[in-house]
């Protein structure tokens, strides 16, 4: 009846060994300046040491509920922000922290929303999943597995509607894959040619379910799916910065220049466990196997050799990079330290925007029904 | 009596009632290998085998749909909600298919399914992980919801659920599954619709379901030691099926009642409750009944201010304070 078997740890397919300096003349890559590629990895370098600090953070008690790290995908949210434009946005799920930092919010305003302060950038009423700044075209941060898909399919709909020439970056998981909300978009999108580019973040897992073991076709992968809806559809090397970015400008250029939809699979990594409260993640997976991808396989220590083999950058510069990191997480620890709580009033706002906007209340009525 | 977990009362339920009848299946996401997010279906992939303990893909609405159709034919699945959050992408199964299906074939067909899992907030996880829908399942016919608030009562409840030929929804809580209760071995069940006076009292009665009950002890107890008022605590366990005379004996009795939930006030439990009271013991009442909910807003995550959102002790003592 199930073709469930005896426990097993993951068969995963062995990732491809990047080669960067090769995939640094690629055309999405070859034109970049000195100064765009040391940044790419100060953005990678920083989310990482943001995480890191976070995560000690919630060991100290200074944050509640999940704390999903996307320690080892950086590349993924540097490679594809890098290649954003004014009219491009994204949308992805509660694995979020990387997404945010690399949209440009801060990473004070990250902290202090993981503390649940006001000075966080939900004010204090997210937390972890549920980061938001459409300033910065990102929109969110959503808790709900695969919940987050036909809203990207909305922002390409509305950019659409609007004649406005660009595309919705949609992040999501390998797990995420089986929500019947997701399967639903692809056809939206290919029916309708929206201009979304859904991103599988493929890290082998959703919590402690390999991905075989809860996706028909692993040895294909998931991405081939698209066929059935007649989309475009690629797999990408995540450990390489540049595949990412040229894999992936591909597909936003075919939703920005021919409002066409597309389904990307970026193979990944996560380190840490699903949340940190899972302390079971070395069960379902080998050590050997995770210490296989942190040592050979790391987005930023592979990128790193390759800034250094390139000489633009030395030891120093290296070390400089990750002290500034280390130095803004530590400040961002002490300010959201430092921010104040929600007062009890704020429950109550931002739930309705007649209420937060009375001037332009239209309603009459009773809205809320505490005593 | 041993002393043992809710988590593992509701184990232990799940385990005699996998070997009573073997057309309990239990199926869910990480529930086998993983041992159940919150391990409440620990050890049983180990004792029952892959076929009874079946770990799913994060497709709600397929599996438990998947559940309702296996549940036509016999087939008495026990579905676990990681959350009963995530029931929402599975809405159209939960409410419309496994309530409906008994009625619009004229009782040809039933479905005895029983979709489990916690249902609470206070745990720092935000709007979309926090929520308590009995209610709108209650306000459901075709479908049955209960919400343990001990131990003991989630074994009874659980075994109860299980047998029953219709949908039966429990609702757990993640706060709860670490308490310690009394739960005798043997096999027992607690029937739907039987409430439970916890702790007689003479000067109000304080009505709640699920981890709103532990907190209307509490405030028992603060009105006892400091206020010299002897509160009753009337525990509902199940919502639908709704144990009205226990409800209404004990107003009629203390003559006042205080509603307490973590459902939000708009057509929350308690409403009903309310309606209840004022209709069929009226002239018992010396004062307006009384309720408290969530705070009216979508889940906050910051934690002080989770903590303010939810029902409190204090709160409770004090709305009990205007009345008496
Ligand atoms: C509808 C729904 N079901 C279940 C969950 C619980 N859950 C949260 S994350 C997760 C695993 C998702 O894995 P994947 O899509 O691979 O993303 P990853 O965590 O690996 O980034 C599950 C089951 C949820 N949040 N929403
Ligand atoms: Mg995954």
């Amino acid at each position: 009846m199930t073709k469930t078997t005896a426990p097993k740890k993951s068969a995963r397919p062995k990732p491809t060994k990047a080669n960067l300096a090769k995939e640094a003349k690629t055309p999405a890559n070859a034109k970049l300046t000195a100064e765009e590629l040391i940044g790419f990895y100060r953005e990678m370098v920083r989310i990482r040491r943001f995480e890191e600090r976070s995560l000690r953070a919630y060991q100290q008690g200074k944050i509640a509920g999940f704390l999903h790290l996307y320690i080892g995908q950086e590349s993924i949210a540097v490679g594809c922000v890098s290649l954003m434009e004014e009219n491009d946005h994204v949308i992805t799920a509660y694995r979020d922290h990387g997404h945010a930092l690399a949209v440009g919010m801060s990473m004070d305003e990250c902290m202090a929303e993981l503390f649940g302060k006001a000075t966080g950038c939900s004010k204090g009423k997210g937390g972890s999943m549920h980061y938001f700044d459409p300033s910065k075209n990102y929109w969110g941060g959503h808790g709900i597995v695969a919940g987050q898909t036909p809203l990207g399919a909305g922002l390409a709909y509305g950019l659409k509607y609007q004649e406005k020439k660009g595309c919705a970056l949609c992040f999501l998981g390998d797990g995420a894959v089986n929500q019947g909300a997701f399967h639903e978009s692809l056809n939206i999108a290919s029916l309708w040619d929206l201009p979304v580019v859904y991103i599988i973040e493929n890290n082998g897992y959703s919590m402690g379910t390999s991905q075989e073991r809860s996706s028909v076709h692993p040895e294909a992968g998931i991405a081939v799916r698209a066929d059935g809806y007649n989309m475009n559809w690629a797999k990408i090397n995540g450990e390489s910065l540049f595949d990412i970015r040229e894999g992936v400008k591909k597909a936003m250029d075919l939703a920005r220049d021919e409002s066409k939809p597309s389904l990307l699979e970026i193979h990944t990594y996560r380190y840490q466990g699903h949340s940190i409260a899972d302390a079971n993640h070395k069960k379902y997976r080998s050590k050997e196997e995770i210490d296989d991808y942190r040592k050979n396989h790391d987005p930023i220590i592979l990128y790193r050799d390759y800034l250094l083999e390139s000489k633009l950058l030395d030891d120093d510069g290296i070390k400089e990079i990750d002290l500034a990191a280390k130095e803004e997480a530590e400040k961002s620890a002490a300010f959201a330290e430092q921010s104040e709580f929600p007062i009890e009033e704020d429950i109550l706002k931002d739930v309705y925007w007649e209420e937060d906007n009375p001037d332009q209340k239209q309603s009459e009525g009773r809205i809320f029904f505490n005593d | 009596m041993p002393e043992i977990s809710y988590r593992q009362a509701l184990k232990n339920a799940m385990i005699e009632e996998l070997n009573r009848d073997e057309n309990v299946v239990i199926i869910g996401e990480e529930v086998a290998e993983y041992n159940g997010a919150y391990k409440v279906t620990e050890g049983l992939l180990k004792q029952f085998g892959p076929k009874r303990i079946v770990d799913a893909p994060i497709s709600e609405a397929g599996f438990i749909g998947m559940g309702i159709g296996a549940s036509m034919l016999g087939i008495r699945p026990v579905m676990e909600l990681m959350f009963w959050s995530f029931a929402y992408v599975a809405w159209d199964q939960i409410i419309n298919n496994a309530a409906s299906v008994r009625y619009m074939s004229g009782g040809k067909i039933n479905v005895p399914i029983v979709i489990r899992g916690p249902a609470n907030g206070g745990t720092g996880v935000g709007a979309t992980h926090s929520h308590t829908p009995e209610n709108f399942i209650a306000n459901t016919p075709g479908l049955k919801v209960v919400c343990p608030s001990n131990p003991y009562d989630a074994k009874g409840l659980m075994k109860s659920a299980i047998r029953d030929n219709d949908p039966v929804y429990v609702m757990e809580s993640t706060i709860m599954y670490n308490d310690v209760g009394e739960v005798p071995d043997e096999d027992y069940t607690v029937p739907l619709g039987k409430a439970k006076v916890t702790r007689e009292g003479t000067d109000l009665s304080l009505i709640a379901h699920g981890p709103s009950v532990l907190v209307c002890l509490e405030a028992a107890e603060i009105l006892k030691t400091e206020h010299d008022i002897d509160a009753e605590v009337v525990d509902l366990r199940s919502i639908r099926p709704l144990d009205e005379e226990t409800i209404v004996n004990s107003v009629k009795k203390t003559s006042r009642a205080v509603l307490v939930e973590e459902n939000k006030p708009f057509c929350g439990v308690d409403a009903q409750i309310a309606y209840l009271i004022q209709n069929q013991a009226f002239d018992y009442l010396d004062a307006p009944v009384q309720r408290i909910s969530a705070i009216d807003a979508p889940a906050i995550y910051s934690p002080p201010l989770e903590k303010i959102q939810l029902p409190k002790a204090n709160v409770v003592v004090k709305k009990v304070l205007e009345i008496c």
